[in-house]
């Protein structure tokens, strides 16, 4: 390998640079589009009315309030399970055959396709369980899908708290969960809310998973219990893309905008917190 | 007032527990409700019909796996052979020639890339690249394995950088300081050193990163121009196993052969995914291992 030496290697170490620099490249150019074209898409009757006339006018309200719901019902179902299993990996767990079952088990979910939760869902909660093609049928399936992330996110963050904190609370006579409670958790809360935001923005953009549990295609109207199907920003998008012809230009910029601001602006907020509390 | 805190303590470790089990319990189910549902599909349809059928045909009642199986092949082949090299030499420059600011700076955009959510990604394939690719190589459409491939390689390469990242920081500083000290440049130190030493971690990020598009659905089901064939250039327009049941099974009669035939091609996928991950987990315990982690 004479060529990593002399004139060539300054040539490789530059195209090593252009390279890197060319990989960035292109989120600019793509968030530059979106914000060019939607931001002038974007107005309050945009945001506040509901879809008319086949969708082809009006605005996407109830795609807002949709996504909406199905977050908070995506973070009821998955914060709670994933933290206490990141809390009993860390915290109460002893290295053995269960728990390397479960490790597993969290390696596999957080590689399985999308779709497929989508199909599992559909199969579970909307036809087995009767719950319908509905809020909670498509919370429980992203919920079951941010596990992993959120189950990582903790159990790193609590691996990174010292061993000192748990036996100073200890020995003041602290019972365990006490200590886990009131000083363990509060001083891994930064990572694992920086878990929870990134799944949130994940789940938020998600579109496979609701597919056949919890999007409906048109519905100009607002839902009134979680048993209602909704309409969500990400199937919203696919639908007047891709299935509503002569569907005018601009409102499917402002829902692009709109989409790609709520995910990536959660994405940011999750960085910042992360970079924040790094040492 | 004692005892109470003992019952809260014993309480909530025995309920910790049965949390974390349950996770089990769920990844469980998954495969049971996938496999019996195939099972249904299997039971009146031949196993070597279904793999190694060159035609899928719902309306006539032909499910062949291989255009599905061809069609994501090429996607794939695409978005890997942008992704594994722009992915590698990205990360190379981020973890030994970038300094401390544009580091933090490179790594936070490429996760904005990650966010992106793919449903978004189909729509730019859509109205923007398609359009240029139609062009370039003057197709009467430019919806096709390579759009779905190029717009794929953004969700691939931020695992890719992100893994390899990892597992070139997690080597000793030792065989940095050993390399130079033997007189070898830095770019001689990268390539013959580190790359290798760490080639576990990037290797456990081509696996994940390969198991990202393979199981990617929307952005191919917009992009990929959806015909069931047998493509043999990536030109040619495809239709992934993703796309197939995203697309039919909105359309399909709950129970019917059809129904249990998408399944059977979830089947499929939840076999390949379990085989991406767990080749890849095998490779980050190596790596760790190696870094006496």
């Amino acid at each position: 390998m004479k060529f990593l030496k002399g004139n060539s290697g300054a040539a490789i170490e530059l195209f090593i640079k252009v390279v890197a620099l060319m990989t960035v490249i292109p989120i600019f150019l793509i968030l530059g589009y979106i914000i060019y074209k939607g931001v002038p898409a974007i107005s309050w009757d945009f945001l506040t009315e509901v879809p008319k006339r086949g969708m082809r006018a009006g605005g996407i309200f109830p795609a807002i309030v949709g996504t909406i719901c199905l977050t908070l019902g995506t973070i009821a179902v998955s914060v709670p399970f994933g933290v206490f299993t990141g809390v009993y990996l860390v915290e109460y767990a002893k290295d053995n055959l269960l728990t390397r079952i479960i490790n597993l088990t969290i390696i596999n979910l957080a590689g399985i396709p999308s779709i497929i939760y989508g199909l599992f869902g559909m199969a579970l909660f909307v036809i087995y369980f009767k719950l319908g093609v509905s809020i909670l049928s498509g919370s429980l399936t992203l919920g079951i899908m941010c596990l992993p992330v959120i189950i990582t996110a903790t159990r790193e963050a609590l691996l990174a708290v010292p061993n000192s904190l748990r036996e100073a609370s200890l020995a003041l006579g602290a019972t365990k969960w006490e200590t886990i409670s009131k000083v363990v958790i509060p001083a891994a809360l930064p990572g694992i809310s920086t878990g929870v935001i990134l799944s949130i923005s994940r789940a938020a953009g998600e579109t496979a998973p609701i597919l056949f549990t919890a999007a409906a295609f048109y519905l100009p109207f607002l839902p009134t219990s979680i048993f209602d199907q909704v309409m969500a920003l990400p199937y919203h998008l696919y639908v007047i893309s891709t299935q509503v012809p002569n569907m005018p230009q601009s409102n499917m910029h402002g829902t692009l905008f709109v989409l790609v601001f709520i995910t990536v602006g959660f994405n940011l907020i999750g960085a910042y917190i992360r970079n924040k509390f790094e040492k | 007032m004692h005892s109470i805190r003992k019952i809260k303590d014993s309480f909530m470790s025995k309920l910790h527990s049965v949390v974390g089990i349950f996770n089990i319990l769920i990844v469980i189910l998954i495969f049971i409700f996938i496999l019996f549902n195939s099972l249904s599909f299997f039971k009146d349809y031949p196993l070597s019909k279904f793999f190694f059928g060159t035609e899928w045909i719902s309306l006539s009642g032909k499910y062949g796996l291989l255009p599905l199986l061809v069609g994501s092949f090429w996607v794939t082949v695409v978005a890997l052979a942008i992704s594994i090299p722009v992915g590698i030499i990205t990360t190379i420059y981020i973890a030994e020639f970038a300094n401390k600011k544009t580091k933090k700076i490179l790594k936070i955009i490429i996760e904005t890339m990650s966010a992106l959510p793919s449903v978004v990604l189909g729509y730019l394939g859509l109205y923007v690249l398609s359009g240029f690719i139609k062009d370039t190589f003057q197709l009467t459409s430019g919806l096709n394995a390579l759009t779905g491939g190029i717009m794929l390689s953004f969700m691939a390469i931020p695992t890719i950088v992100s893994l390899s990242d990892d597992a070139l920081n997690a080597l000793d500083k030792s065989y940095r300081e050993a390399s130079l000290a033997l007189g070898a440049n830095k770019l001689e130190t990268v390539f013959k050193v580190l790359l290798p030493a760490a080639f576990p971690g990037i290797f456990a990020g081509i696996m994940l990163g390969f198991g990202r598009i393979i199981g990617e659905t929307m952005a191919v089901l917009m992009i990929t121009g959806n015909a069931p064939i047998m493509a043999t250039s990536p030109l040619s327009p495809v239709r992934t196993l993703t796309a197939t049941i995203a697309a039919e099974m909105g359309e399909v009669v709950q129970g019917s052969q059809h129904y249990y035939a998408l399944f059977a091609i979830g089947l499929v996928l939840f076999a390949i995914s379990f085989l991406t991950n767990s080749i890849a987990d095998k490779y980050i315990r190596k790596s760790r291992k190696l870094m006496g982690k």
